[in-house]
């Protein structure tokens, strides 16, 4: 039985004005451009927001900079899975009657680095101690270590790994908004500058600048606002480590628990996906994801992804913004996942051709955060 | 203050002991007595039971590599001249992971084999500090 299914709605999603390179606007700002553009496109305004959710900012500084005083706030902030995890909290707050209009915002000015709001590594800090002097490149340096180990472990090949970022190029191709949209082959992968090894460039997502918003409400509000209200059937978050050496199996992550937790809820089937929007913060995230959330069997993501299966006219539509690997990825991602599967689910592309995944009733949003270490999924439907 | 260009870590009271003991070249980590476990990195509690029933343990340093990665960019300008070198985990016998880097080898995928055996060293970076790293058994 689900918690949230017709009762809670999703109605507005936007991106900020522009992203990509934006070097005139402080990260705060990406999130007030986004948060006027997701109310705008609902139907609703500012003073109708009543509570806060975003991940970078305290709620505080967001709620002052928009000038929105919210009776509910969440600030929880597990990597770039969080705004995933803030769709689970909203709705419970939503159904409980805690608010009415949950506003959740993301920026980051993540390539052009203007007003951002990450600390410094303190040196006695339990990173700083045991990890900063090593030199790891972080994160890409644990993904790496992750991805080496799946290698090792079950034969997963660099090739495997490069036909996630060659399917989500040709997504990108698609989308105007992708910072990255040439064509690129398997060898392009394999021959990009190497980063971590076995990660080379194009293993590797972009760094760009970008806000991004949702609106939610309750069911009755809904009907009254401009767009399709997209419901939540189910949904589940999990934890487990900060720093990778902490991380009990390299080759498993929580995804195995916050994906049962939500397929649960939504009482549904991994037949039954029609669009899977996986968080793709280097391309073996995609993989493992695909595996431990029940779409193959641990140590097959390798085949499964192969042919260009995930690729315009595959049979297992995924990425379909053109992901973090090629359309955006200021620092964290989730949030834009999320928009992508409400915009696929209402039906936002039926003019723009095979861009628009057929018959899209169902998606699976997955957000992955810090070190492998949160995971957040949501499956959607229209309301 | 040294001119060692990378960062350097900052015990606290809770670290301390175990800083001490790789200046001395004697690694020591900590055991949980009420589950009889290992644990690393450091703590104030057990992650086990949260009791503060932890006892310091010699180690010999020995274990296995469980993964790594070679390093190509830099994050910190102090790494520039050592690139690309080797970030490993490494599997103590005791059965802890602790994160340090594989020194004495090529930095090359082919010639670095997960599951190999591998050993601490000790490098006294400063006169305050001592870092375990790690290398190939026998190299």
């Amino acid at each position: 039985m689900s918690l949230f299914a017709g009762k809670v709605a999703i109605v507005g999603v936007a991106e900020s004005d522009q992203i990509g390179k934006v070097p005139d606007k402080p990260a705060i700002m990406l999130h007030a451009e986004a948060a006027k553009n997701a109310l705008d496109e609902a139907g609703l305004t500012h003073d109708d927001v009543d509570a806060l959710f975003t991940a970078g900012p305290l709620p505080l500084e967001l709620g002052e900079y928009l000038g929105i005083n919210p009776k509910y706030a969440d600030g929880s902030n597990v990597g770039g899975s969080s705004f995933v995890i803030h769709l689970h909290h909203a709705a419970l707050a939503l159904a409980s009657g805690r608010c009415e209009v949950a506003l959740i915002t993301h920026g980051e000015s993540g390539r052009s680095r203007v007003g951002m709001f990450w600390p410094d590594t303190f040196p006695d800090s339990v990173l700083g101690q045991f990890e900063a002097p090593y030199g790891l490149m972080d994160p890409v340096g644990s993904y790496a270590m992750a991805a080496a180990r799946h290698m090792y472990q079950y034969g997963t090949t660099k090739e495997q790994l490069a036909e996630i970022a060659v399917a989500t190029r040709k997504w990108a191709a698609l989308n105007p908004k992708a910072y990255m949209k040439d064509p690129i082959t398997i060898d392009d992968v394999l021959n990009s500058r190497m980063i971590s090894w076995p990660f080379n460039l194009l293993d590797c997502c972009l760094v760009t600048d970008a806000g991004g918003a949702v609106v939610m409400t309750t069911a009755e509000r809904a009907r009254d606002c401009k767009t399709t209200p997209v419901t939540i059937l189910g949904i589940g978050e999990a934890y487990s480590h900060a720093l990778i050496s902490q991380m009990a199996d390299l080759t498993t992550f929580v995804a195995r628990d916050s994906g049962k937790r939500a397929f649960e809820m939504a009482g549904v089937s991994h037949d039954e996906i029609d669009l899977a929007m996986i968080y793709d913060s280097f391309t073996y995230t995609v993989l493992v994801s695909l595996e431990d959330l029940g779409f193959c069997a641990k140590g097959e993501g390798g085949a499964f992804v192969s042919g260009q299966r995930t690729a315009p006219g595959g049979d297992f539509p995924m990425n379909t913004n053109g992901g973090g690997l090629s359309y955006n990825h200021p620092g964290m991602y989730g949030m834009f996942a999320i928009l992508e599967g409400v915009r696929q689910l209402r039906g936002d592309y039926a003019d723009q051709g095979i861009r628009q995944v057929p018959n899209c009733d169902i998606a699976l949003v997955h957000g992955t955060g810090w070190n492998l270490s949160s995971a957040g999924t949501a499956i959607l439907a229209r309301m | 203050m040294s001119d060692y260009p990378r960062p350097l870590p900052v015990p606290d009271p809770t670290t301390l002991p175990y800083w001490e003991s790789v200046k001395a070249h004697a690694m020591r980590i900590q055991r949980c007595n009420d589950t009889g476990k290992f644990f690393f990195y450091p703590r104030g509690v057990s992650p086990f039971t949260l009791s503060k029933n932890i006892s310091w343990e010699p180690v010999s340093g020995s274990g296995t590599l469980y993964t790594y990665t070679i390093v190509h960019r830099h994050y910190h300008p102090g790494f520039a001249s050592e690139i690309p070198y080797v970030v490993a985990l490494v599997e103590l016998d005791e059965g802890v992971r602790i994160m340090a880097d594989l020194v004495d080898v090529e930095p090359d995928p082919q010639k670095i084999k997960i599951g190999s055996r591998v050993e601490v060293v000790y490098d006294d970076v400063t006169e305050e500090v001592t870092l375990p790293r790690f290398r190939l058994a026998g190299s």
